[in-house]
């Protein structure tokens, strides 16, 4: 069912913003249809503080606002993040902000952000330094039951030899969007593993946005993304390298299924200062329907001479020879292909964050797809 | 082992195939007897691995004549989840990894497959467990592999012994084990061969495509047959395999040409 923009919104996300919705003139929203979002009723979100329910394990605590204030204008500086109309719009969304100080090992955090059944704009604001040599294993699991729209953005700051493994799993609902923004600021010798897995919404729009302030730290980003129905999903990626040394390996899969609407933008920055930079962008993906759309486009601007910068860009149906071959050993064609699929997936979901697991995010992914 | 009363497993008649309008397959005939041994030797691209997969029912060759009829039943109507359920096995030239599936799972769902059809209960994962380990000694195979995907970064050698692991689970009537010792060093080949040995009994047949006496010294066929041109040319003892050994494939070509001067060039 197709959304039906409601008058009324368009204006009150604009006024919120502080910059009207973008259109398709704006080349970074080419692809991008907003209307599920302009069908969302125009009021905040009224329900329980999702992030009132996180307990803190050892190893975190929480950020006094001032010290909230200056790192997230520290961070979005430094990722270019402040012109993105999804941050201008979360930060006019007076967002409920969860800002945390990780120092030494903490333990795994995870938090739930159910949009639930309520109307509205759910607007949440994750704020997070790790300290040098900190670590953190954290888990966002979205969701939602009803047409409205979560805007979230996520701010770290990684100080120097710090590890962070991200993920963010999101399964969604057919009338519902999510725009999540993700801005990290990466020290030298510093680890960042985000490993995103959306499906399901009828809009979704990720925005990771990573910079390497001196170089010399690893970057993996691991993407799933699961279009079907009438469903459009969109990732911008970012990354760029302001010193040298720096490492990036990204996997960006898709799955497009029945009328779905699948765009990758995955853009790297490797300015002259960058030399022996390390980056490798893969994007796949499995195209299941002959209505889906896919657009993908890998957006490298490498200037530094001594670099290492691959890419590559698959489309493809099921492998015939993968599929003869669980045939060739009894297994019928459906749960061949069911097999394949999820094998798909798996190598993506099998990075999330240990605490994933518990939730299934395979059945939650395919839940239509029984 | 010969005996000319066991009951037919295998009987291809004047099969004829090809692949995108391109015939390869030009005739074969070929009958096989439960407790039989039968080797295919031929050289490269004389149609031994199109025989094998046009058995198991692969969808880019299509059969333009001839009949297959295994145990009774027209094998070519078969889907080939069904050609396997039944009993037909194929060890790939080149065995595919999936990225993703765990091994585990994909030999548990392909022996409940084969079980359904035998009218066997299903093995849940824990009975499963049991099974897979007592069938690794077969191949003498580290249980670390379970918990891969299917032959992903598996080594030439290792995903053949994985060939023969499923051959061991599935407990097929009819294997046929395309170049099974292609690759494999020769304690990787003693091992694979050993398998096979000991999967092998009076009740079930094996086809092994080979190019090398190597293998035949460690299983020892009751038949060898010499492939060319999409068709079985000479069918013998072991002792032809011997005879292939010494005297290469020279012959083959005069023979090919005897049979059809127009389209065979001798050099
Ligand atoms: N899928 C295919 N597509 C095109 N040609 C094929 C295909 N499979 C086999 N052929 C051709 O058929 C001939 C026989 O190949 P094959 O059966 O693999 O031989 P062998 O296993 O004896 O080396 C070769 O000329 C090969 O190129
Ligand atoms: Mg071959």
């Amino acid at each position: 069912m197709p959304a039906v923009a409601l008058p009324a919104t368009a204006e009150w996300l604009a006024a919120l913003a502080g910059s009207p919705l973008p259109g398709r003139r704006h080349e970074d929203w080419r692809f991008t249809d907003l209307a599920p979002l302009q069908s969302v009723a125009p009021e905040p979100w009224t329900g329980p503080d999702p992030f009132a329910l996180a307990a803190l394990p050892d190893g975190i605590t929480r950020l006094e606002p001032s010290e909230a204030q200056q790192l997230r204008s520290q961070v979005l500086q430094a990722t270019g993040s402040s012109a993105a109309w999804p941050v201008q719009l979360n930060q006019g969304a007076s967002p409920r902000c969860l800002a945390l100080r990780v120092s030494g090992a903490a333990g795994p955090l995870q938090l739930s952000i159910d949009a639930g059944t309520a109307p509205g704009l759910l607007a949440l604001q994750l704020l997070l330094i790790l300290e040098d040599g900190a670590s953190l294993e954290l888990l966002q699991h979205h969701s939602s039951n009803a047409a409205n729209a979560t805007s979230q953005l996520t701010v770290a700051q990684l100080g120097h030899g710090a590890r962070l493994h991200l993920g963010v799993l999101a399964p969604g609902d057919c009338r519902a969007s999510l725009l999540s923004h993700l801005a990290i600021s990466q020290a030298p010798a510093s680890a960042l593993q985000l490993t995103t897995a959306v499906g399901g919404w009828a809009l979704s729009r990720l925005e990771p946005r990573i910079c390497q302030v001196a170089g010399a730290a690893h970057t993996r980003l691991r993407a799933l993304q699961l279009v079907d129905g009438q469903d459009l999903a969109d990732t911008h990626s970012h990354v760029r390298f302001e010193g040298p040394d720096g490492e990036l390996d990204q996997l960006h899969k898709v799955v497009a299924d029945g009328a779905g609407r699948s765009v990758f933008n995955g853009a790297v920055q490797v300015p002259r200062k960058a030399q022996q930079t390390n980056a490798a962008q893969l994007s796949r993906t499995l195209l299941l329907s002959d209505r889906a759309r896919v657009d993908t486009k890998p957006e490298l601007e490498i200037v530094a001479d001594d670099v290492k910068c691959a890419h590559g860009a698959t489309v493809s149906r099921l492998q015939q020879n993968e599929l003869f071959y669980l045939q060739s050993r009894g297994i019928g064609a459906d749960q061949a292909s069911k097999l394949l699929l999820r094998g798909y997936c798996e190598e993506v979901l099998r990075e999330l964050p240990a605490a994933a697991a518990a939730l299934n995010p395979l059945q939650l992914l395919l839940r239509e797809r029984p | 082992m010969i005996r000319p009363d066991a009951p037919l497993l295998l009987d291809i008649c004047d099969l004829h195939a090809s692949v995108e309008d391109q015939p390869i397959l030009k005739g074969v005939n070929l009958s096989i007897r439960a407790g039989e041994i039968h080797a295919v030797m031929g050289r490269n691209g004389s149609g031994k691995s199109t025989l094998s997969k046009v058995l198991a029912g692969h969808p880019a060759y299509t059969v333009t004549a001839g009949s297959v009829n295994y145990r009774g039943a027209d094998l070519l109507e078969l889907d080939p989840e069904q050609r396997a359920r039944i009993g037909l096995f194929l060890g790939f030239q080149y065995p595919v990894e999936i990225p993703g599936v765990s091994n585990l799972e994909f030999l548990r769902v392909a022996t409940n497959s084969r079980r359904a059809e035998r009218g066997d209960e299903e093995l849940d994962t824990f009975a499963f467990e049991d099974l897979v380990h007592e069938r690794l000694k077969v191949v003498q195979m580290d249980p670390a592999f379970l918990g891969r995907s299917v032959n992903e970064g598996f080594s030439g050698g290792e995903k053949k012994r994985n060939e023969i692991l499923q051959m061991a689970l599935l407990e097929p009537l009819v294997a046929i084990l395309d170049e099974t010792d292609s690759g494999l060093d020769i304690d990787a080949l003693r091992i694979v061969a050993d398998g096979v040995n000991q999967l092998a009994g009076p009740e079930n047949a094996t086809l092994l495509i080979t190019h090398y006496q190597r293998l035949l010294d460690l299983i020892t066929p009751d038949y060898v047959h010499v492939m060319a041109a999409g068709r079985i040319l000479r069918t013998g003892g072991k002792e032809l395999a011997l005879e292939l050994e010494r005297t290469g494939y020279d012959w083959v070509d005069l023979e090919l040409a005897r049979l059809e001067p127009e389209t065979v060039e001798v050099a």
